[in-house]
């Protein structure tokens, strides 16, 4: 029995990573939470729905399409509003988010309604696979976890093997240095917000077929997100992605053996924990900058 | 005709509110010459070297590199120029090793996209290629300055004195034209200010390199400039041999406070 909590744990607990992951990657690259994520997720989603649903491409096009959209829309929120920033300081950077995150939750409000719509996937939520002494795991759960598998693992390279993820990466410990290394540092923020985008469509596009695809639906991974990203350190790439599985695994283990309607609690209570234990996470790291 | 110039600045102003840092600064520097700028704290030297790299705007004025104006462009683009820098308060990416630095210095010269560096399957494929070049160049400079011990070393746990030659490698990998020094010495023990003096002309003969140094230390300065720059509350005090420079009464004063 336990074993197959653990797994359910593991397929949520993939949603958190991956949500967990762009809040990181802009974090890191900015240090601006950015509550935008989830609506953006959310938009990117629809896009996906209507590309598959209401113009009849194939899913893999569907996909495609949702996932250049999502990088477009996050390339544009830098471009177009962080960037603009008057006194970019960052109680103001963080509000341009919420800002954006309003704009974005009133504009799929307008257009799709509050209804609660079902986005297709080739993969059923009933066909099952036995793993083996009793552990089934659904289809759905089995492309869920593959997929967040893969996509950490096509980031991890990236960041540690391209021109770029080594330009993201020092830019992110030292802006004036990486400029004047020739470093366009701006561009990189920019791919930040872009690539973060993306990785949170994926996260939209896996909920939506376990829940409902709503204006709202967001909202929950977003903030298990974030507790993720607080409970793994929001610094550590890796980190917030171990985060994202334990809070997974943890949230189910306590829906099971203590109770299932405060499930959901269970995020909350690790953030406080972690802020009062622990303040930069499992695996965060504070750098002191020294003046 | 500042054209005809190698390096240039011309009637360089920043105001900092009511502060005015630099004042109407002019000078040119030749190629190949090691130009020292001297001023007591506050002269606003560091200020003029945030100019020449862009991470300040100047108020008014021009800075001429090679023929071309450069005022104000951004600072990836300065570098591309060919303007090299290190800092003061040493600009590290700390949580790199120093081989990790120093390839950084390499990014304006590094061409492997995304595609090429995944295609990167055999020795012999144009990013392998690429990459054992840019490998080689950056072994030459730690070579030249010493660094093998602390070459996958995190650079947060070296030694300051070893911190501020990294950043000198790094700033020499990109190859610049021009190197921006502020500083050099600052925080070194004798030993490595010995060192530094003799990189500085190793550095000169074995690259080329033409050098515009900030430094407070006098000996150092006399040792290796060619021309010196002295300034005082953003304006010329004077300009021309160490000699003059360093006997000149004003200089004397604004150093001894006499």
């Amino acid at each position: 029995m336990i074993s197959q909590i653990i797994l359910s744990g593991l397929a949520i607990g993939s949603v958190y990573a991956l949500m967990a992951l762009a809040m990181s990657i802009t974090y890191k690259a900015s240090e601006i939470p950015n509550f935008a994520q989830g609506e953006m997720a959310m938009i990117s989603t629809y896009i996906a729905y209507v590309l598959l649903v209401v113009q009849g491409i194939s899913f893999f096009w569907a996909f495609i399409f949702a996932l250049l959209f999502a990088l477009v829309l996050g390339l544009a929120l830098e471009f177009v509003f962080i960037r603009r920033a008057k006194e970019p300081n960052l109680l103001n950077l963080i509000i341009i988010t919420l800002g954006f995150q309003m704009m974005l939750y009133g504009l799929a409000g307008w257009k799709w309604g509050a209804d609660q719509r079902r986005l297709r996937m080739p993969f059923s939520e009933t066909e099952t696979y036995d793993l083996g002494g009793g552990v089934v795991v659904s289809q759905l759960g089995l492309a869920t976890i593959g997929t967040a598998v893969v996509l950490m693992l096509i980031i991890w390279l990236f960041l540690r093997f391209t021109k770029l993820g080594l330009a993201m990466k020092a830019s992110q410990q030292n802006a004036m240095a990486a400029r004047i290394n020739g470093i366009r540092t701006n561009r990189i923020l920019s791919l930040s917000f872009g690539i973060s985008s993306v990785v949170g469509a994926i996260a939209g596009m896996m909920v939506a077929p376990v829940t409902t695809l709503d204006p709202g639906m967001m909202w929950d991974p977003l903030l298990k997100g974030f507790a993720a990203a607080v409970l793994g350190g929001l610094t550590s790439l890796g980190g917030v992605v171990v985060g994202g599985y334990l809070l997974g695994v943890i949230e189910n283990l306590f829906g099971f053996y203590i109770s299932l309607e405060f499930k959901s609690v269970v995020a909350f209570l690790i953030i406080v924990i972690v802020l009062y234990v622990r303040p930069s996470g499992l695996f965060g790291r504070h750098y002191v900058r020294k003046v | 005709m500042p054209e005809n110039d190698f390096f240039r600045v011309e009637g360089l102003t920043k105001r900092f509110g009511g502060l005015t840092a630099l004042d109407k600064l002019t000078f040119s520097v030749e190629k190949g010459m090691l130009f020292s700028i001297i001023g007591p704290n506050g002269a606003g030297k560091s200020t003029l070297f945030n100019c020449i790299n862009s991470l300040y705007r100047p108020d008014e004025g021009k800075v001429w590199f090679r023929g071309k104006e450069i005022t104000g462009l951004n600072p990836h683009r300065i570098a591309a120029a060919g303007i090299g820098r290190t800092f003061q308060n040493i600009e590290l990416f700390a949580n790199m090793t120093t081989m990790e630095n120093l390839m950084l210095g390499r990014h304006l010269h590094m061409k492997t996209g995304l595609f090429g560096a995944a295609m990167m399957f055999h020795r012999r494929s144009r990013a392998a290629r690429e990459e054992m070049v840019h490998r080689e160049r950056v072994e030459r400079i730690i070579d030249l300055l010493e660094l093998q011990a602390s070459r996958d070393k995190f650079v947060s746990q070296l030694p300051y004195g070893t911190r501020k030659v990294v950043e000198l490698g790094r700033a020499l990998a990109a190859e610049p034209e021009l190197l921006l020094l502020d500083e050099p010495a600052a925080g070194l023990n004798n030993e490595e200010k010995e060192d530094l003096i003799f990189w500085i002309q190793d550095i000169r003969r074995e690259f080329g390199i033409t050098i515009l140094m900030i430094e407070h230390n006098m000996q150092l300065v006399q040792d290796v400039s060619d021309r010196i720059l002295a300034i005082n509350f953003g304006k010329m005090i004077t300009e021309g041999e160490p000699d003059e420079v360093v006997n000149h009464p004003e200089v004397m004063k604004a150093y001894l406070g006499g």
